[in-house]
């Protein structure tokens, strides 16, 4: 049994990130209490709502997070230093064993902090986690998804940064509506050494985000620049567009659209890569989804190695034929 | 400037059964995004005076990549190995990385540390971070452009869902991505050179550090299982003969993908 205190991700406007929703889910299923840390961005609170809304905190009860612990700080949360601080006082305060935060590398980067502060034994990445024999035991895929590991933290604290689409989201047969504890927290001058100069949150593209929607649609250098085609699959089935670096480099699409190694890791439980080959730096990205769809020219291209359903043929012809077919289909 | 030798990303990689990856030599090399630290390493010293040195921690043939940093044009190389680092975590090397920086500014001072942005091989990205929280200094991760000026180090980073622009005090550590820059070839005149060059050789007890300290002993996550992921199974490849959007439709929906 391990209390947890999730990181409680939310954009600029108070909407919560979604794969928060799975890590409530999952730390209730290690048996111990949930409660989450909410952290008010910049200090002045400039213009953004002071959150979580009412409808997220029912939306966390149900899920079984019993606490919120809602923390302003005299300086920008969004710098890794001052959020470590700020999550080691609290884990310290709760005795919480286990700090659990979506993979991105903002997060990343205070798990590197808290490990340095706090002794914490940190896995990033995890796609699973549970208790065995009084051990936390991650599940964590490497070498661009070829391997699956399982790791164990044997430090008495543990923080654990969980991949998104890792868990399916589930209600709490008991949920309520957590209650809010206020937190005013000076950090120290070592935090704040680093000046946050300039921050712009990326307007919501309309799409589900990249890192955590359930299914992707890529395109590649075989798109020629011309996205509408991927983007318009993408919206047929409610997903997000990607890209491989090719075509970010390129500009024909932005530069968060990227995914492997360098850039975003997805685990969709549907990837569809168009005119992509399956370069190793990609495949690294992408290849932990769950059914893998490839469609490309060439029939030798690398991504056929690992497509669950693999098409030799023109982008161009195949992709407007699926969508609208899955149109008429759908009705 | 940090480089880690890693193993070849574009062969076939593999985890002992105690848990380490496998290095077993020959495929070894400088991790690809390191060059991107090491070119920005040698354009800030270009700019604004200085030296680089290469610094690398692990085994024998972990040497190979603070050569590649010399062929590049660093002024030095540095090698820290030790049979006792071996099964480190990113923290335990972190601490063997942290003592040798300040092992090293105690002969000269060192203001800038650079790494790449993550080791294609394990990919935690935790190690850049760590170690400026060792050092005590401000880290400035994920740089796409970084610039030094008057002693202050600014960045701006791409992260997945905003982009900022984070400003320090030297010293500091900066973590550049393979946006920041174009690492440049070593020429045939660097490459001579850097045979000549020598690479100062460290261990442990140079570092003042504890065998305790590192390695498998210093970890606080231990592998406890790895096996290669199974092979998808059921796999069709077909050749589009005028439908294969139309099968496509129906794979999806079959499969309740859609
Ligand atoms: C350090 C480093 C990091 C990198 N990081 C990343 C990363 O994070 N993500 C990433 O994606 N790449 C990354 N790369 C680049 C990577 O190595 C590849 O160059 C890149 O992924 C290739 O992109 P692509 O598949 O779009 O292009 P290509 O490899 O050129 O493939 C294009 C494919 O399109 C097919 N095609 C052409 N026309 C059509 C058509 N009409 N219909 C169907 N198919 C068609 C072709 O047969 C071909 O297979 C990195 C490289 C380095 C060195
Ligand atoms: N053993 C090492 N020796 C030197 N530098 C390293 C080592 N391990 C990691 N680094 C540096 O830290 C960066 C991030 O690595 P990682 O945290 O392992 O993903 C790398 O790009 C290197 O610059």
């Amino acid at each position: 049994m391990t209390d947890t205190l999730v990181l409680l991700d939310h954009a600029a406007d108070g909407t919560l990130r979604t794969p928060v929703r799975e890590l409530v889910t999952l730390a209730r299923s290690l048996g111990g209490s949930v409660q989450g840390v909410w952290a008010l961005g910049a200090p002045d609170g400039t213009g953004a709502p002071d959150g979580p809304s009412d409808a997220t905190l029912a939306e966390l009860g149900a899920l079984g997070l019993s606490r919120v612990h809602r923390v302003r700080a005299d300086a920008d949360l969004h710098l890794s230093a001052a959020l470590a601080e700020v999550l080691a006082a609290l884990l310290d305060s709760t005795g919480a064993g286990l700090l659990l935060a979506t993979s991105t590398f903002e997060n990343k980067e205070v798990a590197a902090r808290l490990a340095v502060a706090t002794g914490a034994g940190v896995v990033t990445d995890a796609d699973a986690l549970a208790v065995e024999d009084g051990r936390l035991v991650a599940g964590k895929t490497v070498f661009a998804g070829t391997w699956t590991t399982r790791c164990a933290v044997t430090a008495p604290l543990a923080v654990v940064t969980v991949k998104a689409n890792s868990v399916v989201v589930q209600t709490a047969d008991d949920g309520g509506t957590p209650d809010v504890v206020d937190h005013d927290v000076a950090v120290s001058a070592a935090a704040r050494r680093v000046t946050l100069v300039e921050r712009t949150e990326r307007p919501a593209s309309g799409r589900p985000d990249l890192g955590s929607a359930h299914v992707v649609v890529a395109g590649g250098r075989g798109t020629e620049g011309d996205f509408s085609l991927v983007e318009e699959l993408a919206d047929v089935l409610g997903g997000a567009v990607g890209a491989t670096r090719v075509a970010t480099d390129e500009g024909w699409i932005g530069h968060d659209a990227q995914i492997g190694q360098t850039g975003v890791t997805i685990s969709p439980r549907l990837y569809i890569g168009a005119g992509i080959s399956g370069a190793v730096h990609h495949r690294g990205g992408m290849q932990a989804s769950g059914t893998i769809v490839a469609i490309n020219s060439d029939p030798d291209a690398p991504i056929f190695e690992i497509a669950d359903f693999g098409i030799v043929g023109d982008l161009t012809t195949v992709l407007p034929q699926a969508s609208a077919e899955l149109r008429r289909l759908k009705g | 400037m940090c480089v880690k030798h890693v193993p070849d990303i574009q062969s076939d990689r593999a985890l002992g059964a105690d848990g380490r990856v496998v290095r077993d030599g020959g495929d070894g090399t400088l991790n690809e995004l390191d060059e991107n630290a090491l070119e920005a390493a040698l354009v800030l010293a270009e700019e604004a005076g200085g030296e680089v040195v290469a610094l690398t921690v692990g085994p024998d043939d972990a040497v190979d990549a603070v050569r590649k940093g010399l062929a590049m044009g660093a002024d030095d190389a540095v090698h820290v190995v030790d049979d006792a680092i071996a099964g480190s975590d990113a923290i335990g090397t972190a601490r063997v990385l942290a003592a040798a920086v300040r092992h090293l500014s105690q002969e000269r001072p060192v203001d800038l540390v650079v790494t790449g942005m993550a080791g294609l091989d394990g990919l935690t990205s935790l190690l850049p971070t760590a170690l400026a929280a060792l050092l005590d200094v401000p880290a400035l991760p994920l740089a796409a452009e970084v610039t030094v000026a008057d002693g202050t180090v600014r960045v701006r980073r791409e992260l997945d869902q905003a982009t900022e622009v984070l400003e320090a005090t030297l010293p500091a550590v900066v973590s550049v991505t393979d946006q920041t820059n174009e690492p440049r070839y070593p020429n045939f005149k660097g490459i001579m050179a850097a045979r000549k060059k020598p690479v100062t050789t460290l261990t442990l007890a140079d570092l003042g550090l504890a065998a305790t300290d590192v390695g498998a002993a210093g970890a606080r996550t231990q592998v406890v299982e790895a096996a290669p992921r199974p092979t998808r199974e059921d796999r069709v490849l077909i050749n589009d003969t005028g439908d294969a959007g139309i099968r496509l439709a129906a794979y999806l929906v079959d499969n309740q993908l859609a």
